[in-house]
């Protein structure tokens, strides 16, 4: 075998990376170890299939990515800075900002939310559970070990280098001979089988598993953000696998799909890529216009305005987001019609968008607002993601577009939407759900540290680069000259990226802080909330309900705090529950392996795991575990408990 | 776990019923894997480079074959869940065992066939055509053969623990998908095969 193809060649920044991960890694298992933590992580997380801590464990996951990512995008930064830097070296620079955007997208933004829906829409609906609890947990760790797969691209072998797109001919064999992009095409295959299975399970859960009462018109506004998003992932999803399947035989097998000659052709892979791509920023999206929803309502004290007319745009807006595509490549030699029909629709989004801005701008309107961390995440989102949205309208004119197109102006215009569109969305719903979890707040003074230095540090990294986009600084270029005078305003951009770390480190400070020094909360509804999640004690029971709760009106809980309308009407009996199971996580294990053997096309290993995956998938069929019952007096005293009465 | 009498014994327990419909939306999922497919063949299907086209490749005869063992085991399969809807587990198990093996005769001959067009040239590098093809086939006798595996694990559990509310679930789940691939492969006949033979 030759090992020459797991090194990566010598780059002090590299050599950084495996010191410390190693570092890292060998500190986890001696902490492990020598605080005998073994038996707790498996018991109660790598065999858990219990939502709420497979909810958790997400989270944990996507922050860490943020920080992966948000390395990349302060490389990234710092290199381009100044005139001619010699901080990164071209291919250097290719492989960050395609792990960059990556990463973000699909092991960040995307799981993140996984995380709340998983925490929360149970909850929301009034469920003891998701309708598969143990398909969540396969779930989990595929994406789980499709995110490591990829980070260990860094140091063994070679990261992706074609942009997280991947053109080709670009990423083929031909002109990226590192397994970089094997790489990409199994991490993102591994987590992608995750992500339709989570679509599935949640679209389930929500269409059959709502407490009575709760008709489809009832749910809170999160859960049909969610379901609509599910239904986008179901659609979309097997679309992307196709495009990485045959990215890999092209790589791996020397197919003929989207090479040059012998009948290939490029463009496909553009085409299949975009499919998906555009409906996954929806996918993104979406779920954040349902956190915003919630928060909103909850902190004018009002009901949602416009509750209708919120779903139906958001189902107009999925399926528009499936009509777009090919507005990513309008200047790739289509025709005009092409161009114009894409166009005019990418141009439509506009239209049920603003209508979802009105309404939340309706319900602030006369409302008791209080202004808490969530809510001025979301008072911020909206102005921010307006100017995202009409950059985004200006892009959308084909004919302006050969202006724009792959200039910093895009970059400046997908960040505008994504970071408040996304990531203040996840932020805001960290902050709101997690004394809902942990039972306790987050500390609202640190907080609000962290808020205004990212919101103030996201305008100044963002802002110039709509103008150094105008100016003509194209994007992925990884140095400039003086005298194109990119310099002072890329600076500026630095200084803002520099901005936004710091919030991210006081916001991570807070998670610390507040676990130490917060005072616990024995209400359960810290934040007078209105939708059922708040009527479970904190921290939730393992069956969230003690009884299933009886819904007469939207915002359940609301309404029975205001107008007393009875909630729990039955009587307490015995719940049923699953048991723990070790399966999954195998399955995700070999699938790394699996992955791994093939990244590096040794076959005969990889076909080892092949049957490993085959056997652990029979094991799960075969598996007799009917689960257990916790008796009533057992709930009752829980009950007790949690809401800190003396049993 | 609460069983309603009312209802057919793949469908009474609510885990049960929750299992089929999700089984259905994973179906959901399966159309735009295949119709992505379907696209991609089509786009290709006329990029021959050098390589041989599907008039100089295509044999009737085989295909023919495989379409009546394909469509003759979707009846079986059905025979079965009938069979199982009114308690016969030999009968049920015997119908499944002639949906599998007709099943697994589909597979030999579809490797067969792959054989031949590699032997005749006609390989997964050769041309777009060709690649698309490949896959579009391998891809769906991938499902068949996955298929197979399953529904012989089914097979033992029922043997084993009889016809019950949990395997005739499986059992049940398992014609969806069979019938699926049959679904699929009426397309493939008819739009891979007669129209490449035309
Ligand atoms: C936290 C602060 C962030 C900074 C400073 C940052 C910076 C950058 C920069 C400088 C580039 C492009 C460089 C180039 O084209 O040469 C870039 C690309 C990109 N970023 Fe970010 N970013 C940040 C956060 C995010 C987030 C949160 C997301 C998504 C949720 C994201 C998604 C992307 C994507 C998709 C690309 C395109 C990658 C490619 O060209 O292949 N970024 N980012
Ligand atoms: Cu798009």
């Amino acid at each position: 075998m030759d090992l020459d193809k797991f090194k990566v060649h010598g780059e002090p920044l590299i050599y950084g990376a495996m010191v410390s991960i190693a570092l890292a890694t060998i500190g986890i298992l001696v902490g492990l170890t020598y605080f005998k933590k073994w038996g707790y992580l498996w018991r109660e997380w790598l065999t858990t299939v219990d939502h709420k801590k497979i909810g958790v464990m997400y989270i944990l996951a996507a922050l860490l990515m943020l920080f992966r990512g948000g390395v990349d995008a302060m490389m990234m930064r710092l290199q381009t800075a100044a005139p001619e830097m010699k901080f990164l070296d071209a291919q250097h620079y290719n492989e960050v900002f395609t792990t960059h955007g990556l990463i973000m997208i699909l092991f960040m933004a995307m799981p993140f939310i996984i995380g709340l829906m998983n925490v929360i829409i149970p909850l929301q609906i009034g469920a003891r559970d998701v309708a598969f609890p143990r398909l969540n947990a396969v779930s989990f760790w595929l994406f789980f070990m499709g995110a490591m797969l990829l980070n260990i691209s860094f140091v063994i072998g070679g990261s992706p280098d074609a942009g997280w797109s991947a053109y080709f001919p670009l990423a083929s064999l031909e002109f990226s001979p590192t397994v970089g992009n094997n790489y990409y095409s199994l991490a993102l295959q591994i987590s992608g089988i995750g992500t339709l299975i989570t679509g599935v399970n949640f679209i389930v859960t929500i269409l059959k598993m709502r407490a009575p009462g709760m008709t489809l018109m009832k749910m809170p506004m999160f859960t049909w953000s969610v379901l609509i998003t599910n239904v986008i992932i179901v659609f979309a999803f097997p679309v992307l696998t196709v495009a990485l399947a045959l990215m890999m035989f092209d790589r791996l097998f020397g197919s003929q799909f989207f090479t040059m000659a012998n009948g290939g052709m490029d463009m496909l892979w553009a085409n299949l890529f975009w499919v998906w791509g555009h409906p996954e920023v929806y996918i993104v999206i979406l779920p954040a216009f349902g956190i915003y929803s919630e928060i909103i309502a909850t902190f004018s004290k009002k009901n949602l305005y416009g509750y209708t007319s919120m779903v139906f745009s958001m189902v107009i807006i999925s399926l528009l987001s499936f009509l777009v595509w090919a507005h990513h490549f309008y200047t790739m030699g289509q025709g005009v019609m092409v161009n114009s029909f894409f166009s005019i629709t990418t141009m439509a989004i506009a239209v049920p968008t603003g209508v979802k801005i009105f309404n939340w701008l309706f319900t602030l309107r006369k409302g008791r607002i209080t202004f808490t961390t969530p809510m001025l995440y979301t008072l911020a989102f909206i102005p921010i993601f307006t100017i995202g949205g009409v950059t985004g309208v200006m892009l959308a004119m084909a004919s302006a577009d050969y202006q724009y197109h792959n200039t910093m102006f895009l970059v400046a215009h997908f960040h505008y939407v994504l970071i408040p569109g996304a990531v203040f969305a996840v932020i805001a719903g960290f902050h709101y759900w997690f004394p809902k979890v942990f039972g306790f707040r987050l500390n609202e003074r640190l907080g609000k540290h962290a808020f205004w230095w990212i919101i103030i540090s996201f305008n100044v990294t963002f802002f110039p680069l709509f103008f150094l986009g105008l100016m003509g600084m194209t994007r992925r270029m990884y140095t400039y000259s003086e005298e194109s005078g990119f310099g002072p305003l890329n600076m500026l951009s630095f200084a803002g990226a520099v901005g936004l770390a710091i919030g991210f480190v006081i916001l991570v400070y807070n998670i610390y802080w507040s676990t130490r020094y917060m005072p616990r909360d024995t209400t359960s509804d810290p934040w007078d909330g209105r939708t059922l999640e708040w009527a479970t004690p904190s921290p939730i029971p393992a069956y969230n309900f003690a009884i299933v709760p009886n819904v007469k009106t939207r915002d359940a809980f609301w309404a029975a705090k205001q107008d007393n309308v009875p909630l729990f009407e039955d009587k307490i009996t015995k719940i049923h529950l699953p048991n723990n199971t070790g399966k999954p996580f195998i399955l995700g294990v070999i699938f790394f392996f699996l992955g791994f053997f093939l990244v590096f096309s040794m076959w005969i290993p990889a076909i080892v795991a092949g049957v490993g995956v085959i056997i652990m998938l029979a094991a799960m069929s075969f598996d007799r575990d009917h689960g257990f019952y916790v008796p009533a007096e057992e709930v009752i005293a829980t009950e007790k408990k949690l809401r800190g009465e003396t049993v | 776990m609460k069983i309603d009498a009312s209802k057919p014994l793949e469908y009474s327990t609510e885990e049960n019923s929750n299992k089929i419909f999700g089984f259905w939306v994973f179906l959901g999922a399966e159309i735009p894997l295949f119709a992505t497919l379907f696209t991609v063949y089509f786009v290709m299907v006329n990029r021959f480079a050098n390589g041989p086209s599907g008039k100089e490749l295509f044999e009737i005869g085989p295909v023919l074959i495989e379409t009546f063992l394909l469509l003759t085991s979707s009846f079986t399969i059905g025979l079965a869940i009938h069979a199982m809807r009114h308690g016969y587990k030999k009968a049920m198990m015997f119908f499944m065992g002639i949906t599998l093996l007709m099943g697994l005769g589909f597979i030999g001959i579809e490797i067969d066939e792959f054989f031949t067009y590699v032997h005749e040239g006609a390989t997964l590098q050769t041309s777009g055509f060709l690649s698309s093809l490949f896959v579009l086939l391998g891809t769906h006798g991938a499902h068949v053969s996955f298929g197979f595996l399953w529904g012989a694990g089914i097979m033992i559990q029922l043997w084993r623990q009889g016809i019950t509310p949990a395997t005739a679930n499986k059992a049940f789940i398992f014609s969806l998908f069979w019938h699926f691939l049959d679904v699929v492969w009426i397309f493939i006949f008819s739009f891979v095969y007669l129209k490449g033979l035309m």
